[in-house]
């Protein structure tokens, strides 16, 4: 249910949840998405073990209220990513 | 910049139109807070055409369950800047997103539904989050 832009991919303006092969985790607005890349807007990224916290504990607590901001945009290669969801779906 | 107020109107009149007070300032904010005997609920409205549009009307039916908050009130992010500001000052240690949702209990936040749990989700879906919200939290002042 994002907005209608006929130009963006389909989650475009949905908080997404995007993880890596790689020990780094990213959320944010989807701005748009195509077979190369991610680009998020107001993005947090959280590596595994930051703050003693695994991915899993970090995206529960995403999950419940949402992230803080690091980046205004961000380009995230779709060669490293294994998943991409909503992160109000989780 | 803030939105064109024309634009903004019939987004705003959703929400004042079924009771909620308007906060424009951080003054209206703080003495709204300030009040802190009961149940609340304060929306944080926004022209987010991914979310607003189901968080509206996904509040206005919760309203229609019997236990429900005893005062409502509501900022516009984007409009009302310093207002906004304030609000979301009163729950610090919670991400900003808009459109939100925050429920009070005897001025003690008890429930949040941050953006990213309505913009995945349908007005019934996001009513039924709050209404059950409300029966958890605010059933026994609805009954007294």
């Amino acid at each position: 249910m994002g907005t209608f832009h006929d130009d963006k991919h389909e989650l475009h303006g949905i908080t997404v949840v995007v993880d890596t092969a790689g020990p780094e985790i990213w959320i944010g607005r989807c701005d748009d998405m195509d077979e190369r890349q991610v680009v998020l807007l107001d993005a947090d990224v959280h590596r595994e073990g930051d703050g003693g916290r695994s991915k899993q504990q970090y995206l529960e607590r995403a999950a419940r209220f949402g992230v803080w901001k690091k980046y205004d945009r961000v380009r995230i290669e779709r060669d490293g990513v294994v998943s991409v969801r909503r992160l109000g779906e989780l | 910049m803030p939105y064109s107020p024309l634009m903004v109107r019939p987004m705003k009149e959703e929400l004042t139109s079924i009771g909620f007070e308007e906060l424009l300032t951080p003054e209206d904010v703080d003495r709204w807070m300030g009040d802190t005997e009961g149940t609340a609920m304060l929306v944080i409205n926004s022209v987010c055409g991914c979310a607003a549009g189901q968080a509206r009307p996904g509040v206005r039916h919760a309203l229609t369950n019997p236990a429900r908050p005893e005062r409502l009130a509501t900022v516009f992010a984007g409009q009302e800047v310093e207002a906004t500001a304030r609000a979301r000052g009163h729950f610090a240690d919670i991400p900003p997103s808009s459109p939100s949702i925050a429920l009070f209990k005897d001025g003690e936040l008890v429930y949040f539904v941050p953006r990213h749990r309505i913009e995945s989700r349908s007005a019934e879906q996001v009513a039924a989050d709050l209404t059950a919200a409300f029966d958890r939290y605010f059933a026994a002042a609805a009954a007294r």
